[in-house]
């Protein structure tokens, strides 16, 4: 028996080492979705702290228009030129301003936001709240009866729930203008014609269903960067670690749900 | 509640409370308890889990074994709503301060006024200020964020939070350390005048011996995860104990620096 069982262990340890992963895997989508549980809870009862959501709408949305603004028209530029040429091998030059309409409102302008809400916001909530854990800001807070679930959480969730979709309406805008500002400086499109051509195809669900997925990445984006920051541990490492985290974790999460959140108002 | 005889339940007890971390072990059947009104100082080497002893006792750690109990009830087991109410009167100074760097100094010492107890801010104000004033701070530094302060004054900051909403149970982790003889002498006037005038309950740990008699009623020291010895700080220097007389002389030899 032991001569028969000795190397086992060792041809099992691929099939433990996925058993290992996968359950560590179940446990952390555990623990986010009750991490997630308590923060949405603290978001929808009182006490609130409207204060402190004001600073954070304020924070992750207005002090990104800058980047989110200069991503979108350059997207929507490079778009353009894209569509055009590519386009042209079968004659569909002409359709060029409602694609680039459709792929901005539905597509570019909440993901490319999202990303850069993902390496700008999320990073820095996860390094803001991994520093008061790791400095036991996090613990005081308990004992003066305030619950860091409705101070940091609460406020971080819902400013990125409403501002996202925002920043998204701007990136629309700013993005649809970049393919215009092509079309009409470089590929000798007349302006009105262009505007009209989109203004006619765009429908409200194209530019609706984009707002709705900014929210969702909103969501995504605070709820990774405090969930990285609060559960950070071991010091500067440890909110170094926590930020890289919640920056690669948001960024695989707004694509993934991207995705799911596609195919399910496509169906529709 | 009225006065009780001398068997009422202690203010704070740790019944045989266990810690490990990972594979170590920190407290191993820890039984440490204190009386209301009365002054706990716990002393011991560095790193021999004294922070982590208040903190069990706060409820941010989880014991593996054993119960901690105030007023008789269990933290572990208490409603939120009971936990909530029992930080309410509770005052703790972190070792590293724990301020929020985010908000300024009056903001920080009426931290609690302003977000649990909804006090208006003028005299959440007014109230900051008085705190700061029993830790020898002035209304200079009122509108300063804390990370502008140095250690010491940070400490002092800590330490009028820790007593701003005016709690009946006080934890301070080493209230003196880094601080001058001057303002030291003020912190222990400030923590004597709690327990003695204000009735409050108190556990200190500290590393100043000087401290530790002077604002002790009691003094228990901590070693491989239990208490080792207790008694008045009178006993401090006849006691035969060799741990704590190797503390007191401050003797690189003998039994802590074995374990170490
Ligand atoms: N959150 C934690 N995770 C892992 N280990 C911890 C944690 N907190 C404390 N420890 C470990 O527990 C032990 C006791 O720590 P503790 O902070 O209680 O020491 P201490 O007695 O307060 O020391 P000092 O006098 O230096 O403050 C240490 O070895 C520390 O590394
Ligand atoms: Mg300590």
């Amino acid at each position: 028996m032991g001569a028969a069982a000795a190397p086992l262990p060792a041809a099992l340890n691929p099939v433990r080492f996925v058993g290992r992963s996968a359950l560590a895997g179940v446990r952390r989508v555990g623990s986010v979705a009750l991490f997630a549980g308590r923060g949405v809870a603290a978001a929808f009862s009182a006490p609130w702290f409207l204060g402190q959501t004001l600073r954070q709408m304020l924070a992750i949305g207005f002090f990104s228009l800058p980047v989110v603004g200069l991503t979108a028209v350059f997207t929507g530029a490079a778009l353009a030129l894209n569509i055009f040429s590519g386009g042209g091998r079968f004659n569909a030059e002409q359709v060029m301003p409602q694609i680039v309409a459709l792929g901005i409102t539905r597509e570019l302008g909440p993901v490319l936001a999202a990303l850069m809400l993902a390496g700008r916001v999320s990073a820095a909530i996860a390094a803001e709240v991994g520093a008061m854990r790791a400095t036991e800001q996090i613990d005081a807070m308990v004992t003066l009866s305030t619950d860091p679930f409705r101070y940091l959480v609460a406020p971080r969730l819902v400013a990125a729930v409403l501002v996202l979709p925002l920043l998204t309406a701007v990136a629309d805008i700013i993005g649809v203008s970049g393919g215009w500002l092509v079309a009409v400086r470089v590929l000798g499109f007349n302006p009105t014609v262009y505007v009209r051509n989109t203004m006619t195809f765009i429908q409200e669900w194209d530019v609706g269903s984009g707002l709705v997925k900014a929210a969702v990445f909103g969501f995504i984006v605070a709820l990774m960067g405090c969930y990285h920051g609060y559960n950070a541990s071991g010091g500067a490492r440890g909110v170094g670690r926590a930020t890289t985290h919640a920056v690669v974790s948001s960024a695989i999460l707004i694509f993934a749900s991207d995705y799911l959140l596609t195919t399910l108002f496509t169906r529709a | 509640m009225t006065a009780m005889p001398k068997l009422a339940t202690p203010k704070l007890e740790w019944r045989g409370v266990d810690k490990r971390f990972g594979g170590q072990v920190v407290l191993d059947g820890l039984d440490l308890a204190v009386d209301a009104g009365r002054s706990l100082v716990i002393i011991g080497g560095s790193g021999q889990g004294k922070s982590v002893t208040l903190k069990l006792a706060l409820g941010l750690l989880a014991a593996d074994a054993g119960q901690i109990l105030i007023d008789g009830q269990e933290m572990a087991a208490a409603t939120p709503a009971a936990r909530r109410a029992l930080y309410g009167q509770v005052g703790v100074l972190f070792q590293g301060a724990a301020l929020f760097d985010s908000l300024t100094v009056w903001e920080n010492v009426a931290f609690r006024l302003i977000n649990a107890d909804r006090v208006p801010r003028n005299e959440a104000r007014a109230r900051a200020l008085d705190a700061l004033s029993r830790v020898r701070l002035g209304a200079d530094i009122l509108d300063v964020y804390p990370g502008s302060l140095s250690g010491g004054m940070q400490k002092r900051v800590g330490l009028a939070r820790a007593v701003a909403a005016r709690p009946d149970v006080l934890f301070f982790d080493e209230p003196t350390t880094g601080l001058d003889p001057i303002t030291a002498a003020a912190i222990n006037a400030l923590i004597v005048e709690q327990v003695r005038h204000l009735g409050c309950t108190a556990v200190s740990i500290t590393h100043d011996l000087a401290s530790a008699r002077t604002i002790g009623d009691e003094i228990a020291m901590l070693h491989a995860g239990r208490i080792v010895w207790r008694g008045p700080p009178a006993e401090l220097d006849t006691t035969d104990n060799a741990y704590v007389r190797q503390f007191v002389e401050g003797r690189a030899d003998g039994p802590v620096a074995g374990a170490i």
